[in-house]
């Protein structure tokens, strides 16, 4: 078996509430302090190009989080999040540029539209589990992208193919033009994205958020200590379509267009992907396994420019080789690590914490 | 009427295939309990093998195929003991998952090769066509049911009658059963994967010849769902009807109604019977209820 993460010396409990709470030493608290002096710096140090990838990552780590909620912490494999996202940035961007709705409100029926259809999907999580579910969600995943890319009568997109987004306005205040768009959006979506991993971390320390985790763990003995395992899929269905509706709504406002494209199977996989590189079942793990998978294609594309004097094969095949390249690390993390960059974290600390001793 | 039949030909001959390549991933689940996602890119690598022994290498035909055929085998073989192996007894969500890596890898890895841009590769099967019941129907069509048919059933017959096609169905059945038996479960998970790559391929040069050899083959591969859904996930008669039947459907969708309606009926249809009966025409009724 694994082995447990060691835990700091000196703590001793008096309470539940001292257990239940999410820090409890001080250099827990420093490694806090630390990343929201980051977080404060980060937009004054980089340039729009970074700063640009860095609220890419905002997005996705919104999105991320969702997902491993309902298949990291629920145990329901979901191949449908690129239909779900869809939900999002469609109904947002229709509402807001089409019906005049402001966009803080355009968002919140999106998220509550898109809990509502994962909802829906999330039926037949209740009779299937596993593959079957696995297939059923990418039926509905091509479902979902065959009404948007059909998009019959031009409901969607008025003919066009595509949405064409509004520059975020919301109270008199607007996005400015592209030398402080991005650092406008940095102060819009990091909030937002720390909001929502505080929500994730605290779902889980409810009674709602443990009743998902009884039901990963084993369904019929959650069922026999008292969960209720149809409202607690259908819950989870929703709650993680509801944060995955708020990256896809983020995504339509913040890129300022909409189209199919952005949502397909690959898009799927590519979440699917971050959770698992993360770490199933771990709100840090997604985090880690968002800003892990929206910087590798970036990193491998600035290898691939740095030397493409060099070594032009690497500039030529770009596309395949960052595909390969996500390819073989789903497969290594699956075998070296399947608790992903969650657990080289943990492992990493403990290896500190009980030096010189091995453990 | 001639449009019916040209439709039913087209249909069959696709649902041939479309057999063809859920038979190996029949296989794969049957004996090794492994949802293979990759399956589409077996078709792939399969047609591309094909091509670079016939076309890059000239080898003549018999040896082609032989060459894809070995090929084929080892690249099952190597999947199963370096990316399935480890995976034994992991969470069906992982095992899920590392075979959508692979299916990334091979795709990466043909396109690294091989680039984008369709293959041109002579005609294996005849490209003229024949007077049937007053319709036109290309005669590749019509033999593409044929080998398909052969195929099948050389599968079938090697199921029901060989050793090792018999030792396969014992470990389907019951893993520890099987090994008390002095079966070993190791070989027969490799032979699992080595013949869905080896019917994959025939799946591929397939149609890679009333098609084009090129990245689209792999797009079939998401096809394999509806089809052993509709027959039962581990039911390798289930495969013939099930492809039939997509192959059918989806032709008569896009002959009578909408081209693009085509793609996404399967899908629907998918929903519908995991809906009503999860575990298909012929699938062992084991669905776990909660």
């Amino acid at each position: 078996m694994r082995t447990v993460a060691a835990t700091a010396t000196g703590i001793h409990h008096r309470s539940y509430t001292s257990e239940l709470r999410l820090r409890a030493t001080r250099s827990e608290y420093f490694r806090l302090a630390l990343l929201a002096v980051v977080l404060l710096v980060v937009p004054f140090a980089l340039g729009n190009y970074w700063l640009s990838i860095v609220n890419t990552i905002f997005i996705a780590v919104i999105g991320a989080v969702g997902l491993n909620i309902l298949v990291g912490y629920t145990g329901q494999i979901s191949l449908g999040q690129g239909g779900f996202l869809a939900v999002g940035a469609y109904s947002s961007a229709i509402l807001s540029d089409r019906i005049g709705v402001p966009v803080p409100l355009s968002i919140l029926f999106a998220v509550a539209l898109t809990a509502v259809v994962g909802t829906f999907f999330g039926l037949p999580g209740l009779r299937l589990k596993g593959l079957y579910l696995a297939i059923a969600t990418l039926a509905s995943q091509q479902i979902i992208e065959f009404i948007i890319r059909r998009d019959y009568g031009g409901v969607l997109t008025q003919g066009k193919g595509y949405i064409n987004v509004d520059r975020l306005e919301f109270l008199g205040f607007k996005i400015g033009a592209r030398a402080v768009f991005e650092q406008q959006w940095y102060w819009i979506l990091m909030p937002l994205a720390v909001l929502v991993v505080l929500a994730a971390r605290n779902i889980f320390r409810t009674g709602l958020g443990r009743s998902f985790m009884a039901v990963r763990d084993q369904d019929i003995a959650a069922e026999a200590i008292g969960v209720n395992l149809t409202r607690a899929k259908l819950t989870a269905f929703a709650v993680s379509s509801g944060f995955v509706g708020l990256a896809g709504a983020l995504t339509a406002h913040y890129s300022e267009v909409v189209t199919w494209e952005k949502f397909t199977l690959e898009v799927s996989i590519l979440y699917l992907a971050m959770i698992i590189v993360g770490g199933l079942g771990s709100v840090a793990g997604a985090v880690y396994g968002a800003v892990f998978m929206t910087l590798l294609p970036v990193l491998i594309r600035n290898v691939a420019n740095a030397v493409e004097g060099s070594v032009p094969f690497l500039a030529d095949q770009l596309p395949a080789i960052q595909n390969a390249a996500f390819g073989a690390i789903i497969i290594a993390f699956l075998i070296f690590e399947p608790r992903g960059l969650d657990r080289i974290w943990q492992r990493m600390k403990d290896y500190i914490r009980f030096w010189p001793f091995r453990y | 009427m001639s449009t019916f039949l040209n439709l039913l030909v087209y249909g069959l001959a696709d649902g041939a295939i479309l057999a063809l390549a859920a038979l190996g991933f029949v296989l794969i689940y049957k004996a090794t309990g492994v949802i293979n996602f990759a399956q589409g890119e077996f078709l792939l690598v399969g047609a591309y093998m094909f091509y670079t022994a016939f076309v890059v290498l000239r080898l003549p035909l018999v040896l082609a195929v032989v060459f894809g055929v070995v090929v084929a085998t080892l690249l099952g073989v190597v999947i199963e003991r370096l990316i399935l192996r480890p995976m034994v007894g992991e969470s069906a969500i992982s095992i899920i998952m590392v075979t959508i890596g692979l299916s990334m890898l091979l795709q990466a890895l043909v396109q690294m090769f091989y680039g984008t841009s369709p293959k041109s590769q002579p005609a294996l099967l005849p490209r003229q066509s024949v007077s049937f019941l007053g319709a036109t129907v290309p005669l590749n069509r019509l033999l593409v049911i044929g080998i398909a048919a052969v195929v099948l059933t050389a599968f079938t017959v090697f199921f029901r009658w060989s050793r090792h096609g018999i030792a396969m169905r014992a470990v389907a059945d019951d893993q520890q059963a099987a090994m008390t038996m002095g079966i070993s479960v190791r070989r027969i998970f490799a032979m699992a994967w080595a013949l869905a790559a080896v019917s994959a391929l025939v799946a591929g040069v397939l149609l890679g010849d009333i098609s084009a050899v090129d990245r689209n083959l792999a797009s079939f591969g998401l096809l394999v769902f509806p089809v052993v859904i509709l027959g039962g996930l581990d039911s390798v008669p289930g495969t013939i009807v099930g492809g039939l039947t997509m192959g059918l459907l989806s032709q008569y969708v896009s002959g009578y109604l909408d081209p693009g309606l085509a793609t996404v009926i399967p899908y629907v249809v998918l929903v519908l019977i995991l809906l009503v009966r999860p575990y298909g025409i012929f699938g062992e009724t084991r669905i776990e209820r909660v």
